[in-house]
């Protein structure tokens, strides 16, 4: 048979296949569920970067082994042993160094998208923002500044318990199992437990925190887009943990307003 | 010294009992005691794979219809405690590692053989204490890491017989750490060199090391923790001013590292068993040997990363992300090598086979989505999903317990002189790869929608895709079948297998099998070269 390619011709064209296909497949599968805040899309881009490089990683193991298996194999008609081939410096040296610069850039890259995320802001003095000097803050991701606590649009404050969610409006005076928010303003959310620890999630924002007892954390996003989303609890937190949940409800600024004024309303003529 | 220990032990050896009573005994022989761990593993296997399937008849519908809420909280406790302390770290450090490593180093027996025994004997008892605590006032029920404050609002006994079971078991494991470093380190055959041991050697002197250094933190932590629920101190309990994030910080110092120690012996398992089957030296020993030891020193400080949605400053985020992310450089290393192992090899395909290329090809899809979870924003997203239930599957199921079986078919003619059948090692094999890629990839998806973790209901838009996953699990219980059957059956009647059915070149099968109570009829063989595959030495055989 004549020979039409040599050995590395086939090798590139097997190498730029896993290529064409993790980059198809990273780009036209989707595996997450809508965007519905800022941190989303950021989150989305990082997704899809980990996901193809993941599938050539893989596809291209996969490849190797199943390809040694078949080809490799022990013929019957075969005895005796494969080449004594014990090792190869070279071949170790590359494959320490690129995994090593993949890590690195992947772990560079993920450190942007947490700054971007607004993660790696610093941390607040907790006397400086809450009145009890002694209370610590533990932040999650998005954390506010000072400044920005102040000249916040909505600030809520959550408490978890078995097994609900309430969100106090410190501007309304009223509590809400619901949470109104207006689409496109930054929420700073104040959270706490009265018994054990909870998780507030909402996966269309791809933003989780714990709320743990005794300790405060907070939790700030961007909602961008109308609709109602579930809150999530998180942390295994007893026996009806799976029913722990409540929604999130982004609506455009007028209608939050309404719900706003009518919650406070009530509250007052009580 | 050591003679005359050996001489002391051989007398008891002798008055010991035969037959299949032996495994019933406080045996001090090696051998046994390692199908002692193996065989006691296989019981709560069993018994925590019964708990997997009632978790998953459970979730295949959306709301909590099969068992009461509270009773499925302990199924995930018990199913999750077992399947770590009573099945993986036992059989993979315990039966293998008792089993074995005195055959590489070219010893008689255990460095401490009395500990050796009193470290199995810890197992049965704690096991069965913690299956117990069911049938008292129902069992722990605040899941395997045991979080205050819920572990110490939850029913009382059952969260104190989990901690003492699961100090016992610590205790156990530490026996036999100790018992590793000191046999591979102190009792080698004369002439033989460290970096001529098998694989496996170092893969254990390295677990060790993490079991000795990290095991005894679980202990003290869990300790705190009993004082916390019975004396009323505050150690973690927020409402008299403790802290619960520095338990998990404590507990994750352990039950990370813990990983490693599920891993890590596996890797060195599948290097002895590639090798054979491929019949090709272990590519690359020296770099497997400084991977194993990067591992455990980058396995030390990477706990944080279970922690990142609980309230940590960014700095530690950052450091740990890295750390976390760089240990994908030594595993990723032992991978290349092992299919550098299989190429250019002479490979039979059985089971033995099969299981370790499943192995890798599971793993390294779980390596990859540890990479991705590692990194904080990814995580935080995720963590504490169904996507997380199937990362760590990948990486004790789809690795370790793929690799325990891989070992069982590869070993079984060293223990009874007999062969398994192939045709129902490779059923095994079919069903269990199939079921259990069935059962875990689709839940990476669920977790990424919005499916948290240990939730008895769920929304019922995720039904479908748990039902898949329920299948597969299905599948996964049917393939033990299989494997049971090929047990007795060759026990009772397998083809007589002769000393050494796979002419391997590592030191256990260059004695009869079953081997003699001593090891070795004289002395115990130098093997230089226990990877010498294709060179004059192999030939000669």
């Amino acid at each position: 048979m004549p020979k039409l390619l040599n050995k590395n011709y086939y090798l590139i064209l097997i190498i730029s296949a896993v290529f064409g296909i993790s980059f198809w497949i990273g780009f036209n599968v989707n595996l997450l569920p809508p965007e519905a805040s800022i941190n989303a899309p950021i989150y989305d881009e990082l997704f899809k970067i980990l996901f193809i490089i993941g599938l050539i990683i893989f596809i291209g193991m996969t490849i190797a082994v199943i390809y040694s298996l078949f080809k490799f194999r022990k013929r019957k008609d075969q005895f005796g042993d494969g080449i004594a081939l014990e090792g190869n410096l070279s071949l170790e040296i590359v494959w320490t160094i690129i995994p090593s610069i993949i890590v690195l850039i992947i772990g560079l890259y993920s450190y942007n998208i947490y700054d971007r995320m607004g993660g790696m802001k610093e941390l607040n003095h907790s006397h400086e923002m809450i009145d009890s000097s002694t209370e610590k803050i533990w932040a999650g991701i998005s954390q506010a500044s000072n400044n920005e606590v102040a000249s916040n649009n909505l600030s809520v404050e959550v408490s978890a318990m078995q097994f609900a969610f309430l969100f106090n409006y410190p501007k309304g005076e009223f509590i809400s199992g619901e949470l109104h928010v207006p689409v496109d303003h930054k929420v700073s959310m104040k959270m706490e437990s009265k018994d054990v620890i909870h998780a507030f999630w909402v996966p269309e924002f791809r933003i989780k925190q714990d709320i743990i007892p005794g300790q405060p954390t907070i939790l700030n996003f961007t909602p961008t887009k109308v609709g109602k989303y579930p809150i999530i609890c998180a942390e295994l937190c007893g026996p009806y943990h799976g029913g722990m949940r409540a929604s999130i409800i982004v609506e455009e600024e007028s209608d939050y307003k309404d719900w706003f004024n009518k919650n406070t309303k009530t509250e007052v003529s009580l | 010294m050591t003679i005359s220990i050996d001489s002391q032990d051989s007398n008891t050896k002798s008055l010991q009992p035969k037959g299949w009573l032996r495994y019933l005994s406080f045996s001090l022989d090696h051998k046994v005691i390692g199908i002692q761990y193996l065989v006691c593993g296989f019981l709560f296997y069993l018994i925590g794979g019964t708990l997997a399937s009632a978790i998953r008849i459970e979730l295949a519908s959306p709301m909590s219809d099969f068992m009461p809420r509270d009773v499925y909280n302990q199924v995930l406790t018990l199913h999750g405690t077992i399947m770590i302390f009573l099945w993986i770290v036992p059989v993979v450090n315990g039966a293998f590692g008792n089993y074995l490593i005195p055959f590489y180093v070219g010893a008689r027996d255990m460095a401490f053989p009395r500990l050796n025994a009193v470290a199995f004997w810890l197992i049965p008892p704690s096991g069965l204490m913690l299956v117990a605590s069911y049938f008292i006032e129902g069992a722990a029920q605040a899941g395997w890491t045991a979080y205050p404050p819920l572990s110490i609002t939850t029913p009382q006994s059952g969260q104190i017989i989990w901690i003492m079971s699961v100090l016992l078991l610590g205790g156990s494991s530490i026996f036999g750490g100790i018992n590793f470093i000191a046999t591979i380190i102190k009792l080698r055959r004369p002439g033989l060199k460290l970096m001529q041991l098998p694989m496996y050697c170092w893969a254990m002197l390295g677990t060790s090391l993490l079991v000795v250094l990290s095991t005894p933190v679980l202990a003290g932590t869990l300790i705190l923790l009993s004082f916390d629920i019975v004396a009323h101190t505050g150690f973690f309990n927020p409402v008299l001013g403790g802290n619960v994030v520095v338990y998990q910080h404590l507990f994750w110092f352990y039950s990370h590292p813990a990983v490693y120690i599920m891993v890590l012996p596996a890797f060195g398992l599948v290097s002895e068993i590639l090798p054979v089957h491929s019949r090709k030296p272990l590519f690359g020993y020296t770099t497997m040997v400084f991977s194993i030891m990067g591992i455990v020193v980058l396995g030390l400080v990477v706990w944080a990363h279970h922690m990142f949605t609980s309230g940590t400053p960014p700095w530690m985020r950052l450091f740990f992300t890295i750390a976390t992310a760089f240990i994908a450089v030594p595993t990723g290393i032992k991978f290349f090598n092992w299919v550098a192992t299989l190429w250019g090899g002479k490979i039979s395909i059985n089971s033995a086979m099969l299981f370790s290329c499943g192995f890798i090809i599971n793993f390294v899809f779980g390596g990859i989505t540890g990479v991705a979870l590692a990194q904080v924003p990814f995580d935080i997203h995720v963590h504490d999903t169904y996507f997380v239930v199937a990362h760590f599957h990948y990486i004790v199921y789809g690795g370790t317990v793929f690799i325990i079986f891989s070992s069982i078919y590869h070993w079984f003619p060293k223990v009874t002189g007999k062969l398994m059948s192939e045709k129902l090692g490779i059923i095994h094999f079919a069903i269990t790869f199939i079921g259990f890629n069935l059962c875990f990839a689709p839940q990476h998806w669920l977790g990424l929608n919005g499916m948290p973790r240990r939730v008895a209901e769920y929304d019922p838009q995720f039904q479908f895709v748990n039902q898949i996953s329920s299948i597969g699990a299905l599948l996964m219980a049917i393939s033990t079948i299989p494997f049971l059957i090929n047990i007795f059956l060759s026990i009772k009647d397998g083809k007589n297998s002769g000393d050494n059915p796979w002419n391997a070149l590592t030191p256990e099968w260059l004695t009869s099998s079953p081997p003699p109570v001593e090891n070795w009829k004289g002395e115990a063989p130098l093997v230089e070269e226990p990877y010498g595959y294709g060179k004059p030495i192999s030939k000669e055989n």
